[in-house]
């Protein structure tokens, strides 16, 4: 899948490096480093990031067969 | 309605001005013309988690927020002229694609290392598309002798940063005083500087590259630096900035030069006359528009989010009533990752005269610094203290006092400013070259004037 983080907007609250830890991770103590293009079989931990970054800075694609 | 619409450049600002077009109801023939044979994909990755060898390097294309399934995508294509009487846009195999609206969005491309020659051998980088960072990455994997890397902004330092974190040898040449002085000015290029050193980068100030040499097989085998020391280098990584993709526009009748394409801050162009046309639209890097905050100045910003919001706008204006177009006045931003530190940044440091530590500490590198011109806050930087910046993005819009006053958390020292020692601007040697013609002051034009550059 893909995904964007607006890194203008991040401000490493880092729930996404707790909830998805294996694609969001902390690079020192608030710069964010991420996998811009996860496996699938992540999509339901990233999704979940998502929705529970603070500053909504996490973007993704709908899922294949999803209206955009 | 209006249409066809074209978008030239398929990177972020076109795929977002194509998001914006189809999500504000345009549902006419969209094509996305791009050079390079990719989707659109994001570039900061590029220097950054492609280079570590933590992200496949064609794993960074962007994500589509709107279905663009039915838009026509001219990748791996080239435009090579533009009609504005036809309303037309020229590819490179000949064929042309007409327009209604049209939307330039070109961006830069990395500038090459000026010896040609030594350009060519084995061992010589930029990093600036995924194909470049995908090369860099294997040649990085493979435990180089040591890296060179030309230039100490944002790029060349975030290559630097990941030499070390792999644990490979790396030398940084750049000209100024002090890495990133060119952005953040000298004093916050300083502690720039304090972070290379201490993570191991062998950082050298003042001097330039003045030969690469090779072995017989075309390797880069070595450097000679202006002060006469020779390196041992089998990797050089030329992190010079970038060219603005303007060249294809040289016959155009448009505003367009080295210094980018001027435009409103509608994003509308102007024509080689300056005056705004109605359907050529510019976003992103190449865009160069007036902003009003900081005294209408003419300013282009390769930022990530510059080419973002830009593009949003112009897709907005290029199919809005009159009464509903925008203005692209937002304070600009930008981010850089290196050496484990969040660098953010919010206004434009380089207008500063001033600066001043306003809270934090530089030692703990982590710390807002202020910007002032004549008594007013212009920009704020900070080093891993990213969330105090909107507060300094509100002062901005507010054109506030500097140096200003601060009741808040984590305040620092309260030292007086001082100058942000801005390295001095380098001399653009490729203006556009234009004539005027005509008798009558109110019936004269502007005529491009042919030299042998243009007409290559």
């Amino acid at each position: 899948m893909r995904v964007v983080v607006d890194l203008t907007l991040c401000q490493g609250y880092a729930q996404c490096a707790y909830l998805a830890p294996e694609s969001f991770k902390l690079s020192g103590e608030e710069a964010l480093m991420y996998d811009p293009g996860p496996d699938d079989a992540q999509r339901e931990r990233i999704m979940r990031a998502a929705a529970a970054c603070p500053v909504r800075a996490i973007f993704t694609e709908p899922a294949p067969g999803t209206k955009a | 309605m209006t249409g066809p619409i074209a978008i030239v450049g398929a990177g972020l600002a076109g795929l977002r001005a194509a998001e914006t077009l189809r999500r504000e109801g345009y549902d006419g023939k969209l094509t996305v013309i791009g050079e390079e044979a990719h989707e659109p994909y994001d570039r900061p990755p590029l220097s950054k988690q492609i280079l570590t060898g933590w992200v496949a390097a064609d794993h960074t294309t962007l994500p589509r927020l709107e279905n663009l399934d039915d838009v026509d995508w001219e990748l791996g294509r080239r435009a090579v002229s533009l009609d504005l009487a036809g309303k037309k846009i020229v590819l490179d195999d000949g064929r042309a694609v007409p327009y209604d609206r049209c939307l330039i969005a070109t961006g830069v491309r990395a500038r090459p290392w000026f010896n040609e020659t030594e350009a060519e051998l084995d061992g010589m980088f930029v990093v600036h598309t995924s194909d470049d960072s995908r090369a860099l990455r294997q040649r990085l994997a493979a435990k180089p002798r040591r890296v060179l890397v030309i230039g100490g902004g944002f790029t060349g330092s975030e290559v630097a940063s990941v030499c070390r974190m792999l644990d490979v040898d790396v030398t940084l040449v750049e000209l100024a005083d002090a890495p990133l002085s060119g952005a953040l000015g000298g004093v916050i290029g300083a502690v720039a500087a304090d972070m290379q050193r201490d993570a191991g980068v062998d950082l050298r100030t003042g001097v330039r590259v003045d030969a690469i040499e090779s072995d017989e097989r075309g390797r880069v085998d070595g450097v000679r630096l202006s002060d006469g020391t020779d390196l041992d280098v089998d990797v050089v990584v030329v992190a010079l900035g970038g060219i603005r993709n303007t060249e294809w526009l040289t016959g155009s009748r448009l505003a367009a030069s080295a210094l980018g394409i001027g435009c409103d801050a509608g994003c509308r162009a102007f024509d080689g006359n300056a005056i705004v046309t109605d359907d050529v639209f510019v976003a992103g890097d190449v865009a160069r528009f007036p902003h009003p905050i900081y005294g209408y100045q003419m300013m282009t910003l390769e930022h990530w989010r510059n080419a973002l919001i830009q593009a949003e706008i112009a897709a907005h204006n290029m199919i809005a009533k009159e009464a509903d177009r925008r203005p692209h006045v937002s304070v600009p931003w930008f981010w850089s990752i290196q050496f484990e530190v969040n660098i953010k940044s919010v206004g434009v440091p380089s207008m500063a005269d001033q600066v001043v530590v306003t809270q934090g500490s530089t030692a703990d590198r982590r710390f807002v610094a202020a910007y002032g011109l004549n008594g007013t806050i212009v920009a704020a930087v900070s080093f891993n203290d990213g969330r105090y910046l909107e507060f300094y993005e509100r002062l901005i819009q507010e054109a506030a006092p500097f140096p200003i006053r601060l009741d808040n958390v984590d305040q620092a020292t309260g030292d007086d400013p001082v100058p942000a020692a801005f390295p001095p601007q380098s001399e653009l040697t490729n203006r556009p070259t234009v004539v005027l013609t005509g008798h009558s002051p109110t019936e004269m034009r502007v005529e491009r004037k042919e030299t042998e550059e243009t007409a290559a």
